[in-house]
């Protein structure tokens, strides 16, 4: 009787880690980088291809780092709630042009209007792969020290800004 | 001329960063290491066979940081740091991974042991 | 309106399957002769209603009728109309749609086929598959409605994922499903031999078959899967050990288990439980490759987009169907006794020793395969499990399981001796180390020569068997179609491991950067870019280039290779341009450039490797011909000798 009860018990095992399982998402990665600093690296502004950009941007301040590219159709979605956050002054948004062209990215926001009080243009993911981006939109909140301490993938939706981002970015603001 | 062999031969040992790799096998070692990374955005496979942008961009940095002169495990380090584990093509064998890896072989000697026992003891 | 009707007749296959799966059952276990009758009738209609509601779903597709959100969604008028018709189950709806219907049409098969078998198996066996599909027209119905409409109508549709839009495609998923569902016949079965407690040779003779001929489909549709993806995707692997490939590999190594146990069973009335289990077993990981390619809880370049609801109610069918049938398991096993024991030096005991590795090797791959999503489960750690690690676990077993494979046949049902293997050993050992010394010379490989002769072995000792039941081949045409299966399977798995050792240990491949004129040296083989030019095509944009080959200074056919540009998907695509050949498979494959700097080239070569398809359409072609065996035909009931 025990005996034949194995493979029912085994496959409720599997039945339940397969269940836990459903509640992932495969294709979200933990950022290895989390309280860990912004890596060392050196690019341009979108809009001046002479202007030096590197990790000290970061210092001294609360801010949301926002990987974008104008051929990034999820990007669209959540470009209006940046737009009315850079408005309210909710947090100083920084942005990173992700495998663009120039002329593409600056149309884009052209277009689009522009969130960003700087714009970081990585175009060969120099800084992308350093902060382990695997697609855009994905949204990093960096601290005054310049440490990184939230990372979110994918689209940043009305809910996860005011119940998670928004106050995370508060409590960050006082520290 | 003994003496620029010297100096030559010096500046050789001096420093690994100045030696200078072939062409050929910058392109090896980088398509050695590229085979043992995972690319991010396809999921499933190594960053040498991957027609993905991002994987392109990290063949590129690995190149560089390969003609740089580090060493194919040094690399593989760095892009272990920005994607941990999950960038790797073959799981470490570590604490969370005794059980991947060595599973097998235990079913299969239990398997064995097993079809031994449960077999008709011959009697002659 | 022909799809409102699509959907109505599929509402009402709902409850004609429904009905399937209750009346008989009741009808069986009062003993009522004209409840368990209306089974077959209700396992009739209910395939027909859903073969109505599949040709309202295809006549949408070809007629372009964009006012069903899935045609829309997948179909275009550009597209060719083959394209619109596979197109059909290039989708999640549309896929699902067809595995309910061969699911109903195998319930369909069981009563004409099976007018020899005892009333209440029957009856109770289909009721079970009528639950099945009870529970996959549920989940169409209630997540995955193809007929969906949409309003207001678009002009056109966004067109089939390029990817799919190949002959491969057409072919791919409903030979795969032939194999997947077909399972579902040994799984209610094995059902229903648990209710009524008792199985028996004959049980198992009237089984073999149905899991032969699911397995012979699954094999084919596994095969035609690794063609595609190797032509299609461009990579030139034949295996990627993709989750989506390995929840369809399982299936087969838990069925090739199956077809040996059942043969035990069919004729030593022997693993009775062991039968009854892998028949669920089988199945089940039919329904967890479902679970796996709908819910997305593996990420994986096949997989269909994901929905979490339809991923909860695939697990729940499975927890119901499984868990159901493993818990009756628990409750019943006692009253399944057969005859017990078995010698180890017999070919009753190699084949206990080839299910229990065949169980060894398909719980390798289930653990290579949902390591990462239990890690993740439980403890939030990510990795990766891939190619490396299935070469270092999976491939060991197999060849152990060939060392077997090879001499087992040799031997008696019972009673032998390793004596017997002498005269075999002693012919096979010189041609082994001429092979294994030959290879490790002329391909600088030992593990090479280690391959090709474990190769050769399995196939010599295939060839021996036969001989030995033949006597010396002096009977040969006397011989039963199953024994022609089983060598044809076995020289199959022979000329396959010669493939996939040559894949393994001699492909090669090389990356480089070619102006017009230049050339890429790879091996004795010289790739010259000849050119390369834009155009455009029905529905795609595309850069093609010509690539003429030389092997050894002599002029093979020049490849052809394009990269396509989808505007409708914004997708770009690679076709790599073809050499085949017995002995090596030579590809060559345009990437991105321009004439100045010049273009990527990636060529490949790739030795013996149609071997490895060969092998396995080798195998495909073994199960249809034990098909033909007398002793095996569908209903026919005449012992075995």
């Amino acid at each position: 009787m025990i005996r034949a009860l194995i493979p029912l018990l085994i496959f409720l095992g599997l039945g339940a880690l397969f269940a836990v399982g459903l509640t992932k998402d495969p294709s979200k990665l933990p950022s290895e980088l989390i309280n860990q600093p912004v890596p060392v690296f050196s690019l341009t502004e979108l809009y001046d291809a002479k202007k030096e950009i590197d990790e000290t941007i970061f210092k001294g301040r609360v801010s949301l780092l926002n990987v974008f590219g104008s051929w990034c159709t999820a990007c669209l979605v959540e470009h209006p709630l940046l737009m009315r956050a850079a408005a309210r002054k909710d947090v100083l948004i920084i942005g990173m042009d992700w495998r663009d062209r120039r002329e593409d990215g600056q149309a884009w926001l052209e277009q689009h209007g522009n969130p960003y009080s700087e714009i970081i243009f990585d175009e060969a993911s120099e800084l992308a792969i350093k902060l382990g981006v695997t697609g855009a939109p994905e949204s990093f909140i960096i601290d005054k020290a310049g440490y990184i301490r939230y990372k979110h993938t994918g689209i940043i939706t009305s809910e996860i800004w005011h119940q998670k981002l928004l106050p995370l970015i508060e409590t960050l603001k006082v520290e | 001329m003994r003496f620029l062999y010297a100096i030559f031969f010096a500046l050789l040992l001096c420093g690994s960063a100045v030696a200078q790799l072939s062409n050929t096998e910058i392109n090896a070692k980088t398509r050695e290491v590229s085979r043992a990374l995972r690319c991010v955005v396809c999921q499933n496979q190594s960053i040498d066979e991957s027609d993905a942008p991002l994987a392109a961009d990290m063949r590129r940095l690995v190149r560089r940081q390969i003609s740089e002169g580090k060493s194919e495990d040094e690399v593989i380090a760095y892009m272990r740091q920005t994607y941990g584990d999950y960038v790797l093509l073959k799981p470490p064998v570590q604490r969370n991974t005794f059980l991947l890896w060595f599973a097998p072989l235990l079913l299969l000697l239990g398997v064995l042991i097993w079809f031994i026992r449960a077999s008709k003891i011959q009697e002659d | 309106m022909i799809a409102e009707l699509g959907h109505f007749t599929l509402i009402l296959a709902l409850l004609t399957a429904l009905a399937q799966g209750v009346f008989p059952l009741l009808g069986a276990q009062k003993s009522h002769d004209d409840l368990m009758a209306l089974g077959d009738r209700l396992a009739r209609l209910t395939f027909v209603l859903i073969a109505l509601s599949f040709a309202a779903l295809t006549w949408a597709f070809i007629t372009s009728d964009f006012s069903v959100k899935l045609a829309a969604t997948h179909s275009h008028t550009a597209k060719p109309f083959i394209y619109k018709i596979s197109g059909v189950w290039g989708n999640h709806e549309g896929s699902i749609l067809l595995w309910t219907l061969m699911l109903a049409l195998y319930g369909a098969a069981i009563p004409a086929f099976g007018k020899t078998l005892p009333v209440s198996l029957k009856a109770r066996a289909l009721a079970i598959q009528g639950l099945l599909t009870f529970g996959f027209l549920a989940f169409i119905l209630f997540t995955s409605n193809p007929f969906e409409r949409l309003d207001p109508m678009p002009i056109n549709g966004l067109g089939l994922n390029p990817l799919l839009q190949d002959p491969g495609l057409a072919i791919h998923p409903p030979l795969l499903y032939m194999g997947y569902v077909g399972f579902s016949v040994a799984f209610s079965f094995s059902v229903a031999a648990l209710i009524e407690g008792r199985v028996d040779a004959l049980w198992a003779r009237w089984l073999r078959p149905w899991v032969l001929f699911a397995w012979s489909f699954l094999t084919l549709g596994i095969t035609m899967g690794s063609i595609w993806a190797y032509y299609e995707l461009g990579w030139g692997g034949w295996w990627m050990w993709d989750p989506v490939e390995n929840v369809s590999f399982m299936p087969w190594l838990a069925g090739t288990a199956l077809l040996h146990s059942i043969l035990v069973l069919g004729t030593r009335h022997q693993l009775a439980t062991w039968t009854v289990l892998l028949g669920i077993s089988a199945f089940s990981l039919s329904l967890i490759g479902t679970f796996v390619v709908r819910s997305g809880v593996l990420v994986s370049v096949h997989a269909f987009a994901v929905d979490p609801a339809r991923g909860v109610f695939i697990l729940a069918l499975l927890l119901a169907a499984t868990g159901g049938a493993l818990g009756l398991y628990a409750l019943r096993a006692k009253t399944l006794k057969g005859a017990n024991g078995y010698e180890i030096i017999s070919r009753q005991g190699g084949l206990v020793l080839n299910n229990l590795l065949l169980i060894t090797a398909t719980a390798t791959v289930f653990l290579g395969t949902f390591y990462p999503l239990f890690m993740d489960a439980l403890t939030g750690e990510k990795i990766t499990v891939a190619k490396p690690y299935f070469d270092l676990t999976f491939a060991p077993i197999m060849m152990l399981l060939i060392v077997f494979m090879g001499a087992a046949p040799l031997l008696k049902w019972s009673g032998d001796s390793l004596g017997s293997l002498k005269g075999f050993a002693v012919k096979a050992v010189l041609p082994l180390l001429f092979i294994i010394v030959a290879t490790a010379l002329f391909g600088k490989s030992v593990l090479g020569g280690l391959g090709f002769a474990l190769a050769f072995y399995l196939a010599a000792g295939t060839i021996a068997a036969f001989a030995r039941r033949s006597q010396g081949f002096q009977t040969w045409r006397a011989q039963p179609a199953a024994t022609y299966g089983f060598v044809l399977a076995h020289l199959g798995m022979a000329v396959f491991t010669a493939g996939v050792t040559a894949m393994s240990i001699w492909a090669k491949d090389d990356i480089g950067r070619l102006k017009i004129g230049e050339s890429l040296t790879l091996g004795a083989y010289e790739f010259t870019l000849q050119s390369a030019a834009p155009g455009a095509r029905e529905n795609y944009q595309f850069l093609g280039a010509q690539i003429s080959v030389k092997h050894q200074n002599k002029a093979l056919k020049s490849l052809q290779s394009e990269q396509r540009f989808y505007p409708v998907r914004d997708m770009i695509t690679t076709e790599a341009g073809f050499h085949f050949s017995p002995t090596s498979t030579v590809f060559a494959a345009i990437g991105e450039g321009n004439v100045r700097d010049g273009f990527i080239l990636r060529a490949n070569i790739h030795p013996y490797v149609t071997w490895i398809w060969l092998g396995a359409l080798l195998m495909a072609l073994a199960g249809f011909v034990s098909l033909c065996d007398k002793r095996l035909r569908f209903g026919k009931d005449e012992p075995s000798p």
